[in-house]
């Protein structure tokens, strides 16, 4: 086998050898970690476009570790869906490391910076180990990896209040890991087999199992817990707002992410659209629970002040559109929601990096801070701008496309009450997307001469470095490039939404 | 149908985004930057123009530019509808240019290269929204202007402007997206496209009661047509500079609203099935209420730019009015009222801000005597009256008398009582200025007088005559007419005669779209 039939396996050991390395490279020379982070994760970046493009062409890959057979030894699956998530995790990562160089060294102690970046790597192994395996225990066990490098990389926030929300965020992680592994230990039980493809398989003719019944409620609610459904949120607002702000943003764009495809993973290629629809009432269930979030998230979202708590909050709604288009059970609203996975991930990663240039220009964190901040710092506001407006889903923006998929995929349903929720919550979103703009453009900046005014008037402009700045604008660009060229992505994401319910 | 496929519309969108970049590079260099305003517009309007021949020819310019997915096109359609809102908004741009150079300048505004590039941004979005080919570019830009013409609004940056333009963004972002973009859902969910068609695409795609929230979602969701409840936004986007007021909220605006339930009846439903659902008379009847109720909030209103708001409230209703009433005469009086209406009511508007500058005053009660000291000025507004109210040979008697024997083609008596208590109201709201300005003593040196005056001011136009070294209370005799802002007015006021007794163009380019 040539080196392209280990490319699955590269593409999680690289990162996981990596990550042992960082600290020796630390000792040596501390700023050439970062380097090496950056050239680490953009060949991920590579290999997973690659195995993407594999899949486009030739199907569903599967690489046997150790050559070992399926049902036996431990399988990686790269199909649409990984494929799909896999990219947008890696590249998220790649964008997230070039912009991490300046703010790391602003947020974190020097001498924790290779601890930081080592552990750091570990996260995004665990994420794309979750993403690639078709193995349920080796799912568990990259959830426990990307769980155990999320806690420290929490707790390594500079307020006291990340220790907490790291702890806080410790307990519920652990519980819900332990619900996943009771799941696990249930199927097991019921089928003896640990393989995904091999347990669909063997599930059917057990449907009635309540072994099997509990164990899907087991899944469900771990899972659901990981990737912050609401009412299970409540980890969410503290470790995302008090984490380091390149963690912020691969909390939200990447760790979230991966926590929905799990479950969507879990629900509907482990279990079955039979079993989800016909055998327990999961997808009501799952209908209810989105539209809460969607509603109960953006209404909290409009009571921050403090603008990574807001964005933190927003992510509560955003989760729940892609369990939305789930929950609906078509092949349109599937689009949608899987849709959303990319178009959240690149709107909310941009806006947490906008919030991390803030933070490093200025220190402010509050949005009442941010009065005549579009003087000081034009291309940040601006990616900002395009950010909020994908929010709320202005047309030909990237939240435009998964709201129309959304839309349409309810009504072909006969969902037509799902219209309302989806557009009170754009409302709601303009709310304080809008309330930002307005102060950032509008509002008239403070008379503080230490910072700004400069011959009586005139504004000096003041943007975060390059470095930072132009990732930001990257992904903000790519908001509205996936919303033009949006049939990029959606040929890409039909397919995988066809093959979870099982229509091709 | 002859389909000649052209990429002009698409110039004529990007002629002027690429004026919003020339004014921001040259931002330090005011007299380079306004002539890129002054060039855009006239080269804007000349690409139009190139177009008009065509479409008289009875063909149609289409051009496809992206299809983001499938089913969802960004696509231009240049068709008569199309042509004459494009060409009236686009002419009217050129004088505005020359008029807000004259406005900005006398009053030494802040932020200019700000206001003239988001100017030309909307006029991009108006002209987008023009050449729409289907509902979802359409929509695009009609969000686009809302954006774009949100920094106009607020422009003076006080909080009464700040609280004006966001009583503005919400009602028109939240109407178009809670209702209009729900229509456009159900739309595309029960016709599978989105696409402008001559008779319509919904036709037999759904039950009545589908067809008609559909409508009723439509009609909700297009608050810049300004039909009441929907309204208050119009008076609100009065806080803007007037040749905002002018351009953007009595004809670029408002426009674009009317223009789009027009595509909505003609081109989403189609008349016959507007008949068929029998919402035709019902939202005639539904207008109408607007035309009165607007025209008597107009009679109480003592600030001129608010009293003209009401005013466009009211005639922006005609049109609607015209349109649903759907016999040939009426619709045809509705869409030139489209062209008539913006001709008279910018000039209108052109007066206000000439008024304000030259004078100071803002308010109906202060404007006394003075005709005699700014006579184009106020002749102007005079015309323009005329012209609003119907009387011949001004434009808007030809629209006044299309829908007059419309309504009696349709038998609908009310309809006709509406229009003639409306047309009373207009001259009840309107003559009085003009009176006022020609036969009236000036009030100047009247102390109570010139308090109140001074208390108006300060409450509707903010601060920015405070800093202008001229203050309130400027001398009777000092007042005379600015010549940059005197010229379009003029001309506007001139080319709402002209229309009138030459109304060709407009007629037959009506007649064509109803054909």
């Amino acid at each position: 086998m040539n080196i392209a039939g280990h490319l699955p396996i590269l593409v999680i050991i690289i990162p996981l050898i990596s990550a042992v390395f960082i600290p020796l490279l630390g000792r040596i020379n501390r700023s050439a970690v970062c380097y090496f982070v950056l050239s680490v994760t953009f060949l991920s970046f590579l290999i997973s476009i690659s195995l993407l493009s594999m899949v486009m062409t030739s199907g569903r890959i599967s690489y046997r570790l150790g050559g070992w057979e399926p049902p036996w030894g431990i399988e990686y699956v790269v199909d649409y869906l990984s494929g799909f998530v896999l990219t947008v995790v890696s590249f998220i990562s790649f964008i997230v490391s070039i912009y991490s160089k300046r703010s790391v060294e602003k947020e974190i102690d020097g001498s924790k910076i290779p601890a930081f970046y080592c552990i750091y790597m570990l996260f995004i192994t665990g994420l794309m180990g979750i993403v690639i395996t078709g193995d349920i225990f080796n799912l568990y066990v990259f959830i426990e990896i990307s769980a155990l490098s999320a806690y420290v990389l929490i707790a390594m926030g500079k307020k006291k209040a990340a220790l907490l929300a790291s702890y806080n965020y410790l307990i519920l992680g652990t519980i819900a890991a332990t619900f996943i592994l009771l799941g696990i230990g249930h199927l097991y039980m019921a089928t003896g087999s640990l393989n995904m493809a091999d347990l669909s398989k063997r599930l059917p003719a057990l449907y009635g199992s309540h072994v099997v019944r509990t164990a899907f409620v087991f899944f469900t609610i771990g899972l659901s817990l990981k990737m912050a459904l609401y009412p299970l949120h409540i980890w969410l607002p503290d470790a995302h707002s008090t984490a380091p702000s390149v963690i912020s943003a691969l909390l939200a764009a990447a760790a979230l992410k991966v926590g929905a495809y799990a479950l969507l993973r879990v629900v509907f290629t482990v279990f079955t659209v039979d079993f989800v629809q016909n055998v327990v009432p999961a997808t009501k269930v799952f209908l209810v629970l989105a539209v809460l979030a969607i509603i109960a998230g953006s209404v909290l979202t409009i009571a921050q002040t403090n603008i990574k708590r807001m964005l933190a909050y927003s992510s509560i709604g955003q989760m729940g559109y892609i369990i939305l288009g789930a929950a609906i059970m078509n092949p349109i609203a599937m689009t949608g929601s899987l849709i959303h996975i990319l178009n959240h991930a690149l709107m909310k990663s941009t806006l947490f990096l906008v919030a991390g240039s803030i933070l490093y220009k200025t220190g402010i964190e509050d949005i009442s801070g941010l009065k005549g901040m579009g003087k000081r710092m034009p291309y940040t506001m601006a990616a900002f701008t395009i950010g909020a407006l994908s929010m709320i889903g202005a047309p030909l923006t990237v939240g435009f496309v998964s709201k129309w998929y959304l839309a349409i995929g309810a009504l072909r349903a006969n969902m037509w009450y799902i219209i309302p929720v989806i557009l009170l919550s754009s409302l709601l979103t303009a709310v304080y997307c809008w309330r930002i703009i307005e102060t950032i453009y509008f509002h008239k900046a403070p008379e503080d001469e230490s910072m700004m005014t400069y011959n009586g008037h005139s504004t000096v402009v003041n943007d975060a470095p390059a470095g930072m700045t132009v990732p930001t604008l990257v992904l903000a660009s790519l908001c509205i490039v996936l919303g033009f060229a949006a049939f990029i992505p959606v040929t890409v994401v039909t397919s995988a939404a066809n093959m979870l319910l099982g229509a091709n | 149908m002859e389909i000649i496929h052209s990429a002009r519309p698409l110039y004529a969108i990007a002629i002027s985004l690429l004026a919003v970049v020339l004014i921001v590079i040259s931002r330090r260099h005011p007299n380079l930057r306004e002539s890129w305003t002054i060039l855009a517009s006239i080269i804007k309007f000349a690409v139009i123009a190139s177009m008009i021949p065509v479409i008289l020819n009875g063909k149609i310019i289409e051009y496809t530019l992206i299809t983001i997915l499938p089913g969802l096109d960004i696509k231009f359609r240049v068709d008569a509808l199309g042509i004459l809102f494009a060409s009236t908004a686009s002419f009217l741009w050129i004088l505005t240019s020359i008029y807000s150079i004259g406005y900005m300048r006398k009053l030494k505004e802040h932020a200019q290269t700000r206001y003239f590039s988001y100017f030309a941004a909307s006029m991009a979005a108006t002209i987008g929204v023009a050449f729409s080919a289907n509902m979802f570019t359409l929509f695009f830009f009609y969000e686009a202007i809302t954006l774009c013409t949100f920094p106009l609004v607020a422009h003076k940056e006080t909080p009464e402007a700040i609280k004006g333009a966001r009583t503005y963004i919400v009602y028109l972002l939240g109407a178009s997206v809670a209702f209009q973009l729900s229509a456009i859902f159900l739309t595309y969910y029960a016709a599978g496209t989105l696409d402008f068609t001559t008779h319509g695409i919904l036709t037999g795609k759904g039950s009545d009661i589908l067809l008609t929230v559909i409508f009723i979602l439509f009609m909700a969701g297009i608050a810049k047509a300004a039909i009441m409840p929907f309204h208050n936004w119009l008076p609100a986007a009065m806080v803007a500079p007037t040749p905002v007021s002018a351009l953007l909220h009595a004809v670029a605006v408002v426009k674009t609203g009317v223009f789009t339930i027009l595509r909505v009846i003609f081109f989403i439903f189609g008349i016959d099935l507007i008949h068929n659902l029998n919402l035709s008379t019902a939202g005639a009847y539904f207008v109408s209420i607007t035309i009165i109720v607007a025209s008597l909030i107009a009679l109480t209103k003592d600030n001129l730019k608010a009293r003209l708001a009401y005013s466009t409230i009211s005639q922006l209703s005609y049109i609607i009015l015209g349109a649903l009433l759907m016999t040939p005469s009426s619709m045809v009086g509705g869409i030139v009222h489209i062209a008539n209406h913006a001709f008279s009511k910018i000039t209108l508007f052109f007066c206000a801000g000439s008024i304000y500058c030259a004078a100071h005053k803002t308010e109906v009660s202060q404007l006394s005597g003075l005709g005699r000291k700014m006579p184009w000025t106020m002749a102007a507004f005079f015309i323009a009256s005329l012209s609003m109210i119907g009387v011949p040979p001004a434009a808007g008697f030809i629209s006044k008398w299309y829908l007059a024997m419309g309504s009696i083609e349709a038998k609908e008596v009310p309809i006709l009582i509406v229009l003639l208590v409306s047309t009373i109201l207009n001259a009840a709201y309107f003559l009085p200025i003009s009176y006022k300005a020609f036969f009236e003593e000036p009030n100047e040196g009247r102390d109570v007088e010139g308090h109140n005056i001074l208390l108006h001011e300060n409450h509707s136009e903010g601060h920015s005559s405070a800093h202008d070294g001229h203050g309130h209370e400027i001398e009777f005799k000092k007042i005379k007419e600015i010549p940059l802002m005197a010229i379009p007015l003029v001309l506007t006021a001139i080319i709402s005669i002209v229309i009138g007794i030459y109304p060709d163009y407009f007629l037959t380019l009506a007649k064509e779209i109803i054909r």
